[in-house]
């Protein structure tokens, strides 16, 4: 196995371009390296990319805001900025894994992970976030849920990778929510997962998003839950039908942790519960 | 011991010894050994959970240059032997050899096939692919009711049930039978006013010590071989792979490293005798490792049960009859801890009529292996489920219903002995005076009491202790110190020689260096270890005093020997036992005291737990708000670490009763080994666990003592049970109180 690790995002693209065996992207590495040790891949090449400068900047400001794909979770809870702007994004990845992981693990490694269960995965769609990814031909830059394919896939092309993850320009009265069921308070993965996002107008809701984690394959948009709360104060009927409509989303499996019941029911529980917690900081009071 | 004595030493809260080298890391453990020209073993172990080994070829890694040494069973050289002379009494040692490696059949998913040394671990692992094996798959049985049903698939061919009326004359899953009975059950049941007959189950659980078994061997043929591995017992170790080897004992040397972890898992060998058959065959010394996967899929979980309990009462309270069916799984091999679960159930209760049956039930899952207080935790949680179901018909509290049927000295158990001294009451009192059963239940919050026993043993311990000529000195024990007991030996000693703990130095010496001592389990060490501690100390007195007497040219009787000073007592004359030992050259040579005993008389210990929960009535999420752990310690002689007993014993009750759980898929195929999601309880899940140790001397111990190591992990069960219960309205009957089986219950209530 060859170790590289780049300093321009430029070295990294050619590294992966001229590999013609198995290779990886080497960020935060809490999942590459257990995936590694547990034996289920034999990378040929690791390409590390945190000797990339611009790929280490967490640029954070009303008109918008990039998470370089070196960025570990634990410096997105402390930009107090961050945090106003869109909580539920800080919340989802500071929930991944234990302090330690955070430490080291990013939302974009999160992503390229591929897990129905990915805690960030839900928010940054939520947040209508796009990925920045890089290759031998240049740039493009690409809707964060059309990253994610199925579990363990992405549409990546093997010689490219995510440099950052953009998220869009703040206005109005807006925030969003993450809450996810696990058994533990930590140490854990998510059973069931609900991202909202929403902005409003004099307290009734303008727009809204409504994403749920792992009820799927993929991190799931469910466009009739986001439908159900707009022009609404979240009174009771209409979380009723969002919870409905997010149930109705539901394509779970049965396994270790957890059944489709199961899922299906906590994801609607979720839901109302992220949806509430959004309103609530946006300035919604009822 | 019933005046209470003022201590010096026992009592206090000392620094333990090896506290600083584990938390600077610099402790060695089981894989921190390596030696000059190691090689690495690897073990191929099976995908399949019940199959016929067809073909077991081994020989295009024998041709492989990576191989330095293959293992499979056909390298045990005495079971074979021993098989074919007297298949019947070996039956035991031939099951462990089949268990290290599987003789013709796999019998659970990860059962160990073959083995190969390489210069490398990753070389090794890359050579198993080198081992051809060819399997005929069987279905597997996976629970006791497949396993009982008549048309079971049967795991050995030769198992007949023993223990029946009528001897078997069909070969069964069930491998033994047993039946304890007092007064008569019949009679007991149509003298109750009320009747409770429930069912219960639990599931297959690991201890989940956070080392992995790990060995270092390097055979001799010159002389003993060296093995080194973290065990609960080393000399135990040795025995077994001596037995297994053909080998005399003295041509064993076992060290034990530090020990992350055993609570009764590690009192068997896995590792240690396939090493050294590659260590033998390769002329090398070798190193193995279980990764975490291995340890959930082939080291020894605790038995799955399911328990019919049925108990009587008069409208008053009195117990009148109790009654229990508890069936074990084994695993693949006879031998679950079924009968100290039959024996165990209900002790606590001071009753007349009582009848226990007792099944041990072989399944496709590895071996089980013992699990603090073992066979209790799953027995008594029926009994106390059932108790407190009985208490609230009859309008009682659950402390004054146990009370009022609590066993004490006198009471004739189930199993033989009558109780002697025992501090049930007294834990019962101090729960009913706690802070915690004391305050009210909050809103939507359930709260759940359970009692639990557990006998604790003796045995054979081993201790010297050696005074340097400055007064210090070395304890040299024979005892893995898996819970802090080296700080205890520490104490108990300076109390005696009236040195401070600091100045004795502890040691777990290896099996050349000290004679047998027992393993580490049954709660045993402060009690047994520790009175032989207290006997080398007092052997060491008597030398004291005989060496000052030498020096006043007096008798030994005309001298006392109190709080580390020996006086004439016909003069003013004062020696320290520093300064005699400064001496000793002069007045017959350096000293040591010796003690080699059979501990008899260990103290049963009885608590009592109480537990509030909080249940996420939308999800079924459980969380502990408050938990109280009551003891009887005898006498607790370092309290933070009789605490940490309690406490920890505690966590794992609550974990076994919360989440944890072995998923199998239907083919036998363990899905979750790994702490991802066999889900543990994590410090932050839990509030801290509030110990209250309460102290009923146990007479048979120099300062009371009795083991505390076990009964905590008994009553958690059905305290949690409980507790759970009571927040959602609904009976539990099986574990773990999941949240998706709690949300169901709840649903199932709309």
């Amino acid at each position: 196995m060859r170790f590289e690790s780049p300093t321009t995002t430029k070295a990294a693209a050619t590294l992966l371009a001229s590999e013609s065996g198995v290779a990886h992207v080497l960020a935060g590495g809490t999942d590459l390296l257990v995936r590694m040790k547990m034996g289920s891949i034999e990378p040929d090449l690791v390409v590390d990319i945190k000797r990339i400068e611009s790929l280490r900047t967490l640029k954070v400001a009303a008109a918008g805001v990039q998470i370089g794909a070196a960025v570990p979770a634990v410096r997105l809870g402390e930009s107090d900025k961050l945090r106003s702007l869109w909580p539920g994004v800080v919340e989802a990845a500071n929930l991944i894994g234990s302090d330690q992981i955070q430490g080291r693990c990013t939302v974009v490694g999160n992503l390229c992970n591929a897990s129905p269960a990915a805690d960030s995965v839900p928010a940054l769609i939520a947040a209508g976030a796009k990925a920045l990814v890089v290759g031998p031909k240049g740039k493009r830059r690409v809707a964060v849920e059309k990253v994610v394919l199925g579990p363990g896939r992405t549409s990546l092309a093997r010689d490219e990778f995510i440099e950052a993850v953009v998220l869009p320009a703040r206005t109005g009265k807006s925030a969003d929510a993450y809450l996810r069921f696990t058994p533990r308070t930590e140490m854990d993965i998510a059973v069931v997962s609900a991202a909202i996002n929403l902005t409003l107008s004099r307290g009734i809701v303008q727009s809204a998003k409504v994403v749920l984690g792992a009820v799927a394959p993929t991190a799931v948009i469910v466009p009739a839950a986001a439908k159900a709360l707009i022009g609404t104060k979240l009174d009771d009927a209409a979380l009723d039908k969002m919870v409905a409509a997010c149930r109705a989303a539901c394509n779970p499996i049965d396994d270790k942790r957890g059944t489709i019941a199961y899922r299906t029911k906590v994801a609607g529980v979720m839901a109302r519960r992220a949806a509430l917690i959004a309103y609530e900081r946006a300035g919604g009071s009822k | 011991m019933s005046e209470a004595r003022e201590f010096k030493h026992i009592g206090q809260r000392t620094i333990r010894p090896d506290g600083f080298d584990k938390v600077t890391g610099k402790a060695n453990y089981g894989a921190d050994l390596s030696l000059p020209g190691m090689i690495w073993g690897a073990i191929l172990r099976s995908p399949h959970a019940h199959a016929n080994i067809k073909k077991l070829d081994v020989s295009r890694a024998q041709a492989s240059p990576d191989v330095l040494a293959i293992a499979t069973f056909e390298d045990f050289p005495s079971v074979n032997a021993a098989a074919q002379r007297n298949g019947s009494q070996r039956k035991d040692l031939m099951d462990t050899a089949c268990n290290i490696f599987a003789n013709q059949k796999v019998l659970y998913h990860g059962h160990a096939v073959a083995a190969i040394a390489a210069r490398s671990q990753a070389a090794a692992i890359a050579a198993l692919d080198l081992i051809d094996v060819e399997y005929e798959v069987l279905t597997p049985v996976l629970n006791i009711n497949d396993a009982i049903s008549a048309d079971a698939p049967i795991l050995h061919e030769t198992m007949m049930t023993q223990g029946l009326a009528e001897p078997a004359t069909e070969a069964s899953n069930v491998s033994a039978r047993m039946e304890l009975k007092k007064g008569d059950i019949e009679a007991g049941f149509a003298a109750a006013d009320v009747i409770v007959e429930r069912a219960y189950d639990t599931p297959t659980v690991h201890q989940g010590y956070i080392e992995p078994h790990a060995t270092t061997v390097v055979f001799n043929d010159n002389g003993p071989s060296m093995i080194w591995c973290p065990t609960q017992g080393h000399f135990d170790v040795r025995a077994r792979v001596a037995q297994l080897m053909n080998l005399e004992l003295g041509q064993i040397k076992v060290v034990a490293s530090e020990i992350g972890g055993g609570f009764g898992g590690k009192t068997t060998v896995y590792l240690e005798p396939v090493a050294l058959i590659l260590s033998k065959k390769s002329g090398r010394p070798v190193k193995m490792e279980m990764s975490r996967g291995d340890v959930f899929r082939a080291s020894g979980p605790a038995s799955a049960s399911q328990s019919r309990i049925k108990i009587g009462a008069k409208m008053d309270g009195t117990i009148t009859a109790m009654q229990a069916t508890l069936h074990y799984e084994a695993g693949a091999f006879q031998g679950s801890p079924m009968g100290p679960g039959c024996m165990t159930v209900f002790t606590p209760y001071d009753v007349e009529n009582l009848y226990v049956e007792g099944f041990d039930v072989v399944v496709n899952k590895p071996k089980v292996a013992a699990y603090r207080a073992p066979g209790a935790p799953q027995s008594e949680f029926a009994a106390e489920m059932a108790v407190n179901e009985l208490a609230k018909k009859i309008g009682m509290d659950p402390i004054e219903f146990r009370l009022k049927n609590a066993a004490k000295e006198g009471t004739q158990t189930i199993y033989g002995p009558k109780l002697k001294v025992v501090g049930l009451v007294a834990c019962l009192e101090a729960a009913k005076s706690s802070p915690h059963y004391n305050a009210p239940i909050p809103e939507n919050v359930g709260r759940g009491l359970a009692a639990g026993f557990w006998f604790n043993i003796g045995g054979q311990s081993s201790v010297i202790i050696n005074l340097n000529p400055d007064g210090t000195g070395t304890i040299i024990e024979g005892s893995p110190d898996i819970g802090g007991s080296r700080a205890s030996m520490q104490m108990m000693a300076a109390e005696i020689l009236g040195v401070a703990p600091s100045s004795l130095n502890p040691i777990v010496a290896d099996t050349e260096h000290v004679a047998y001592n027992q393993t580490t389990g049954g709660s045993r060490t402060t009690f047994a270890t520790g009175m032989a501690v207290v006997e080398a100390a007092e052997d060491i007195v008597e030398q004291l005093k005989a060496r000052a007497a030498a020096m006043w040219n007096v008798t030994a009787e005309q001298v006392d020997f109190t709080d580390g000073v020996a006086h004439n007592l016909s003069g003013e004359d004062q020696l320290t036992l520093a300064e005699i030992c400064a001496s000793a050259e002069k007045t017959g040579g350096q000293i040591s005291g010796r003690a080699n005993i059979n501990a008899r008389g260990a103290g049963p210990s009885f608590a009592v737990h109480i537990c509030d929960i909080k249940v996420d009535k939308e999800t079924g999420k459980t969380d502990v708000v408050r938990y109280t752990a009551i003891q009887d310690a005898g006498k607790a002689i370092h309290p933070s670490y009789v605490e940490g007993q309690f406490q920890g014993g505690a966590v794992q009750g609550i974990g076994w009763a919360l989440n944890e759980e072995y998923v199998y898929s239907k083919d036998g195929i363990m899905e979750n080994a790994g702490f991802l999601d066999y889900r543990i309880p994590l410090a932050s899940d839990l509030p801290e666990i509030e110990a209250i140790i309460v102290e009923v001397p146990n007479s048979f111990h120099p300062f009371g003592v009795r083991g505390v190591g076990e009964t905590g992990i008994i009553p958690p069960l059905a305290a949690v049970g409980t507790a759970v219960a009571e927040a959602i309205g609904q009976p539990i009957s099986s574990l773990p109180c999941s949240p998706p089986k709690i949300l169901k219950l709840l649903m199932a209530a709309h």
